[in-house]
């Protein structure tokens, strides 16, 4: 794979997205507890400028399991870190400092401005409401896990459409895998944005009721519903409410039908359907660590 | 051919911006940075009668060559406009209009959380979807920008 940052979801050519598979298939059939050195000598900087906890510790994971050194900040001094000077300023100070810098920040396009500053390897650890790639990534990897390709699955994407990042990416990333149809299911006031439908090559409806269309998902995925997307809290409540995934909803799936989520969830999915075989989302989440270690790997790995 | 002689001389030496859509001459001078004090003599004609158009406005700066980059700016707001560099009061170029792959600065992404607003060193970048009717997008955020947008921000500024 060339060297270079990795803002979106098309960064990846489809010939990458399956090398970048295999070689966490590899890590992955290592197990957790294998260390490596492919990384060693150098430095992987965590700029999270907004908090995250999942994607950071995946990332620091994965770069400590190949022998980097990690530096950065997150959480509270993260926010600090923000406020208190230019963004260019702040990545222009990490890279003299770091091999490559992962970052999280809250303004959309962030992470493509960063490039701009710097000749340091970035990965946009997800920037505002406009792109996570390496979290579309982990789904599709996911995807495959199960299904052993993403291609040909009927798709069914749910909830905040309009303004969760990782949708973006996740449709983008589609683009590469021909799906056989996509269900884009959420209230009108949350519809995916033009500017990512006009770019899509595959089959797609907008619908509002998932039980329109349950019946034939190979994959649900959830996202949540955010209340700062409204003006109105009554009307938030009844929207939350109408797209909360029910256990009734999960019965009238296909038998091999899978359910994922990026996490962390709060009430969107019903606890009740952890345990039936559809709940994939922790599969999901347990992938994310080998995925991002392959990522590492081919971006800043010296092959030995 | 009437108008011409009715309204305005023909100048010796600068630029002629002819067949702008009617209302945006303004906007043109705009983006070619003219505020009026930089010593140019400028003609406007607005609201005139075209065959092509119905109404058309003309712009004519005498002592001034449009560069290449101030040409594509104007495709912006007025894709119908041709422009002709005059010497000793002849047309020596008629410029073609093409737009620029990128624009720089000019315009403000509608995307309040766009970083293009928010940093005190990042510009605003747009690059052309569409040209008819105009669809720009934004380098950073990737929100659309409409004729409409660009048409608003342009003139609104003027006031
Ligand atoms: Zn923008």
């Amino acid at each position: 794979m060339r060297r270079r940052s990795i803002i979106g979801a098309l960064d990846l050519t489809k010939e990458e997205y399956e090398e970048l598979f295999s070689v966490s298939d590899e890590f992955k059939r290592r197990g957790f507890s294998q260390s490596y050195s492919y990384l060693e000598g150098k430095v992987v900087s965590l700029a999270f400028f907004e908090p995250s906890t999942r994607t950071r510790m995946s990332f620091e994971t994965a770069a400590l399991k190949l022998g980097a050194k990690v530096i950065g900040f997150s959480g509270e001094e993260g926010i600090s870190v923000a406020k208190g000077e230019n963004l260019a300023d702040t990545i222009r100070m990490l890279s003299s400092y770091s091999d490559l810098i992962v970052m999280r920040h809250k303004f959309d396009g962030a992470a493509r401005f960063a490039t701009e500053v710097t000749d340091t390897l970035i990965i946009n650890g997800g920037d505002g409401k406009h792109e996570h790639p390496t979290q579309a990534m982990v789904d599709l990897y996911a995807v495959r896990e199960v299904f052993s390709s993403p291609s040909n699955l009927v798709y069914g994407i749910l909830g905040d459409l309009k303004y969760a990042r990782t949708v973006n990416s996740l449709l983008r990333a589609l683009t590469l895998f021909q799906p056989k149809f996509v269900y884009l299911i959420s209230p009108p006031q949350l519809r995916a944005r033009r500017e990512i439908l006009d770019t899509l090559n595959y089959p797609y409806k907008e619908v509002q009721d998932i039980n329109e269309v349950i019946s034939e998902l190979d994959v649900l995925y959830v996202t949540r519903i955010q209340k700062e997307r409204f003006a109105d809290e009554m009307e938030y409540e009844k929207v939350r409410e109408s797209y909360e995934l029910t256990y009734e909803t999960v019965t009238q799936m296909k038998r091999d039908a899978i359910i994922l989520h990026p996490l962390p969830r709060v009430t969107e999915i019903d606890r009740r359907i952890d345990k039936t075989p559809h709940a994939r989302y922790f599969m999901q989440a347990n992938l994310a660590v080998y995925l991002r270690m392959g990522l590492l790997y081919l971006l800043l790995g010296e092959k030995k | 051919m009437k108008e011409k002689t009715l309204i305005v001389n023909r100048i010796r030496e600068g630029t002629v911006i002819d067949h702008i859509p009617a209302g945006r001459a303004l906007a043109v001078l705009h983006v070619l940075g003219i505020k009026g004090n930089e010593g140019y003599s400028v003609a406007l004609v607005m609201n005139v009668e075209s065959r092509k158009l119905g109404k058309k406005d003309i712009v004519k700066i005498e002592g001034k060559f449009l560069d290449e980059r101030e040409t594509s700016l104007i495709t912006l707001i007025a894709p119908t406009a041709t422009v002709n560099i005059i010497k000793d009061y002849e047309v020596v170029e008629k410029r073609k209009l093409k737009l620029p792959d990128e624009i720089r600065g000019l315009l403000t992404c509608p995307n309040t959380s766009c970083i293009s607003r928010n940093d005190v060193e990042a510009v605003s970048k747009f690059r052309i979807v569409k040209t008819s009717p105009l669809l720009l997008k934004c380098e950073y955020c990737e929100t659309y920008i409409t004729e409409e947008e660009v048409m608003r921000q342009i003139l609104h500024e003027i006031r």
